[in-house]
């Protein structure tokens, strides 16, 4: 989907997305659907959608069906934008427990912001095709930490059948801040907070000496430094490079863009006061553009995360005190956080992240069972299902390509069985960019081989 | 934590070095080897059981609930019926029309469904409770590849909040707590009734027989063999698994032993009153712990985890060996690879007796929703399995394999009145627990926050008490 010339490119300009035009695109129209369009609003009756050169040409009720196109009648079932898997390990994992497959986390590298997963990312793991056959199109793809709260920078994916998986390289960075940022950092949440303005000094500074634009941090005119802000000198920019550094120049180089606010910065954090410590850290830092990333007490600090715009991708149903930082764990988080304000999206944080993304229908079913449940706040079916599609997107600042079923947006859609959050249903037919996938995986080819046990008038290797 | 898998990918590496899923099992029965009086090893008296039960029903109030869909746990639906409880037990089933008991509470349940306490035949709640701190991991005693002497009991933690979330989301009324899977023989289970006490024995489901966790494959052998130690391999595995039943098999026919803890578990499994809960995932595996259970003398009871017992599901049926699994868990492990999430269906439809387990406390606030899946993926397939056989799975089936079927499991007169009220089908994403009663005893109530238990862990912390 990218020539060499757009590698080339988005290499020079981090966060830039990769055009995707398939060559072997058709024009589909797909009518009479129940149509969702993964903003939120309600379904569609009687929907159309066409799907041309790989984007939606158009989406909605009174939709003209290109001559040429493929007819495709829905017969009033769902269609929908495919899932956004809100935060992920997908790719980076053929088995868990099999290292050599296993490419989240590196142990013993000397970099930690500069990694980044693009090259890592493997289409042909067979959690790409599990996850696409059950409607996964799109998934964000975090590395993992291992020696420094930083863990790297992780990209946008999507799911189809080809070796083109990257559809946003370095779309963002992650850092680990409650709990297990204070473990890699050494030992306390304040030695995590050090290491991070420290890492930021430093790519301040190496961005000072490279001339990079906007590597100053939040001292704007007319705000008086309170007392909880750091010593100046701690933000002090020197011609030379310090004696003291600890980042990497290729690790101090990569945060440039997150301290400019040209990359995200997904920050992992799960207590109520790790999640008000991350959002000061907007004050030093002003252009910072955070998301904060599990959030399990976000419901105790709503109105204050809402205020500061921040939004958030939270997992679904963490309703234990697995860990002290989230001893207030309910699965009204999200709908609390919701309706407080917050723009707030399911991710898989702390879960089956690289193959179990199939699971973002039942959570966000979940939290629409959640509404009959007295005292408990959950979402409607229709922000549920925006919290798996346009508001991953929306929040990873890709919601006028992916996510969405909207003129211009990538060819991303499912045709489902019933009611896509139900138990019962299932992807009937899945496009990627405008291309039908298969649903064909090696559990299928498993599933068939054994339909009956025994064997026949050969071995069960002959059967395939 | 996430016992058997770890959860993020990044973690699990390291996290099943040391949180290994197991199974076990417990009851108030001893399973004493031998009723040889040679020895007097304890203090008891003649009959008196070492940590026996003391769980009590709590008082309950007789109830009916009426116009209610009855999945009455054994394969059967009931529509527009109703079900009278009354002094901790069922006392009927049926029609609209039945009589109740003068001064019951009468619950109209239109539109709801009622089904047996659900039944979680692989837990960790108590052993490794949330949180999930080092000082809380209780669940396995890996210091050597066999330790039948240990007692799930005597990890379990009865402060676990996960035991509320397993109630008031899952509708769990009964539980077996394993130990983990760092071992060939990880020790003694213990069932337990879901109703918080100060004591563990406070909990234990009386007359439950114990159980015994064996372990097969990659846990055993990575524990031991990244020490140096015996096993490394799975033929290491079988041979010390084969050495140490000889040696009980001797042990009994020795009239002078010497007591020794862990071989009268071992006797109480050669004598059938100690079950088999054996975590073992792959299909070649689960045939080679067959022949050894024969050669040594003993019934497996179920295999956990078993994610490929799809590929001898007619062994299975033959063997008559249960097959507790998840919806579709896999991949997490090498031996994980071959899971498909029709794996249920497909022992269904062999005949094959099927289990839902969690070995998870999230997964065992939903095992409804995991047998909705494997159900839809049966289907999908072709396969023919009413709503009602799913249910089936996490009741009846799970309730035979503690051994426990004829006290719960199923809503039939006379038995524990067990019971959970859903609001709305159980099967579907969008139905919850509304009420749960164990013996009897509403001990949830979505309606009534003072029926939402707290553990003392909970009490005075931020959200205690909370919808959850």
């Amino acid at each position: 989907m990218s020539g060499p010339l757009n590698i080339l490119r988005t290499t020079l300009l981090a966060g830039l997305a990769i055009a995707t035009t398939p060559l072997d695109a058709q024009t589909y129209a797909i009518t009479g659907a129940k149509l969702v369009t993964g903003d939120g609003s309600a379904p569609v009756e009687n929907g159309t959608v066409v799907i041309q050169n790989g984007k939606v040409l158009a989406a909605g009720s009174n939709v003209a069906v290109p001559t040429g196109a493929e007819r495709i009648d829905a017969g009033g079932k769902y269609v929908t934008p495919g899932i956004f898997a809100g935060f992920s390990r997908v790719g980076l994992v053929e088995v868990d427990a099999v290292s050599g497959t296993n490419d989240t986390r590196a142990n013993s590298s000397p970099f930690n912001a500069s990694i980044d997963v693009s090259p890592a990312i493997n289409p042909t793991d067979s959690a790409f095709a599990v996850s696409r056959a059950a409607g996964v199109t799109r998934a964000v793809v975090s590395p993992a930490t291992a020696t420094s709260i930083f863990a790297g920078q992780g990209a946008l994916v999507d799911l189809g059948e080809d070796y083109d998986a990257v559809s946003v390289p370095r779309a963002f960075q992650f850092v680990e801040m409650g709990e297990a940022g204070a473990r890699e950092a050494g030992g306390s949440r304040a030695a995590a907070h050090a290491l991070f303005r420290n890492a930021l000094r430093e790519a301040r500074d190496f961005g000072s000496r490279a001339n990079v634009r906007g590597g100053g941090a939040a001292q704007s005119e007319g705000q008086s430094l309170s007392e909880t802000s750091p010593d100046l000198r701690m933000l002090e920019s020197n011609a030379d490079r310090p004696q003291d550094v600890l980042l990497t120049r290729f690790d101090a180089a990569a945060l440039v863009p997150v301290l400019e606010g040209r990359q995200r910065l997904l920050v992992h954090v799960e207590s109520a006061n790790d999640i008000l410590r991350t959002l000061d850290l907007k004050k030093e830092f002003a252009n910072l553009r955070l998301v904060l990333v599990g959030a399990s007490e976000g419901w105790r600090v709503a109105d204050r995360i809402a205020q500061s715009g921040v939004p958030v991708i939270a997992s679904a149903l963490n309703d234990l005190p697995g860990s002290f930082e989230m001893l207030a764990a309910t699965q009204s988080n999200i709908g609390r956080m919701r309706a407080a304000g917050v723009k707030v999206a399911i991710g898989m944080i702390d879960d089956e992240d690289a193959h179990q993304l199939r699971y973002a229908p039942q959570y966000a079913g979940n939290l629409v069972g959640l509404q009959k449940v007295p005292g408990a706040t959950g979402l409607s079916w229709d922000a549920a299902f925006a919290a798996i599609s346009g508001d991953v997107a929306d929040i990873m600042g890709v919601g006028e390509r992916y996510g969405h079923l909207k003129a211009g947006a990538a060819g991303d859609v499912v045709l489902w069985s019933g009611d896509p959050l139900e138990l019962s249903s299932a992807p009937e037919r899945v496009w990627i960019d405008g291309v039908e996938q298969s649903l064909d995986n090696r559990q299928v080819r498993l599933r068939e081989r054994y339909r009956t046990p025994q064997e026949g008038a050969l071995p069960k290797a002959y059967e395939r | 934590m996430k016992t058997e898998m770890g959860k993020t990918g990044a973690a699990l590496a390291a996290a099943l070095l040391i949180t290994l899923g197991g199974c076990a099992a417990q009851g108030g029965k001893t399973a004493s080897a031998s009723d040889k009086t040679d020895k007097h090893p304890t203090a008891l008296a003649q009959g008196e059981v070492a940590f026996a039960s003391t769980y009590a029903a709590y008082p309950s109030t007789p109830t009916v609930v009426r116009n209610v869909v009855i999945y009455d746990g054994e394969g059967a639906r009931i529509d527009n019926g109703s079900v009278v409880m009354s002094g901790g037990e069922i006392l009927a089933v049926g029609d609209a029309n039945l009589a109740a008991p003068a001064g019951a509470t009468e619950i109209d349940g239109a539109g709801k469904f009622v089904t047996p306490g659900i039944i979680d035949v692989h837990s960790h709640l108590g052993v490794y409770p949330s949180p999930a701190v080092e000082a809380h991991s209780d669940g396995n005693e890996a210091t050597d590849p066999t330790t039948p002497d240990v007692w799930a009991e005597h990890s379990v933690w009865p402060q676990d909040p996960g035991f509320s979330r397993a109630m008031a989301n899952g509708g769990i009324t009964s539980l077996q707590i394993l130990p983990g899977s760092a071992n060939l023989m990880g020790g003694r289970s213990v069932t337990l009734k879901n109703v918080y006490s100060r004591t563990a024995q406070g909990m234990k489901f009386p007359g439950a027989p114990y159980g015994f966790k064996m372990a097969c494959g990659e846990n055993p052998k990575r524990v031991y063999g990244s020490r140096g130690r015996k096993p490394s391999t799975r033929m290491g595995n079988f041979a010390v698994n084969r050495q140490t039943w000889a040696d009980a098999r001797a042990y009994r026919e020795d009239k002078d032993h010497k007591y020794d803890l862990g071989k009268e578990t071992l006797s109480g499994v050669l004598e059938g009153k100690i079950l088999v809960h054996n975590h073992c995932y792959r299909a070649d595996e689960m045939a080679q712990v067959i022949d050894m259970a024969k050669e040594a003398g003993y019934k497996v009871t179920a295999f956990h985890h078993a994610v490929e017992s799809y590929k001898i599901a007619d062994l299975l049926r033959e063997n008559d060996i249960c097959s507790a699994v998840w919806a579709d868990w896999w991949g997490f492990k090498m031996e994980a690879y071959d899971a498909i999430p029709e794996n249920a269906a497909l022992l269904d439809n062999a005949g094959a007796c099927v289990i839902i387990h969690s070995d998870d406390q999230n997964g065992i606030q939903r095992l409804n929703q995991e047998a909705a899946k494997a159900l839809a993926d049966g289907r999908r397939m072709g396969l023919q399995i009413s709503d009602a056989q799913a249910i089936r799975w996490l009741t009846f089936n799970a309730a035979k394999a503690l051994g426990i079927e004829k006290m719960t499991g199923s809503l039939k007169p006379g038995k524990m009145a067990d019971m959970v009220l859903w609001n709305g089908d159980p099967l579907s994403v969008y139905s919850r627990p509304e009420k749960v009663w164990v013996d009897g005893v509403l001990l949830y109530d979505a309606d009534d926050p003072s029926r939402r238990p707290v553990s003392d862990f909970e009490l005075g912390q931020p959200g205690a008490g909370d919808v959850k």
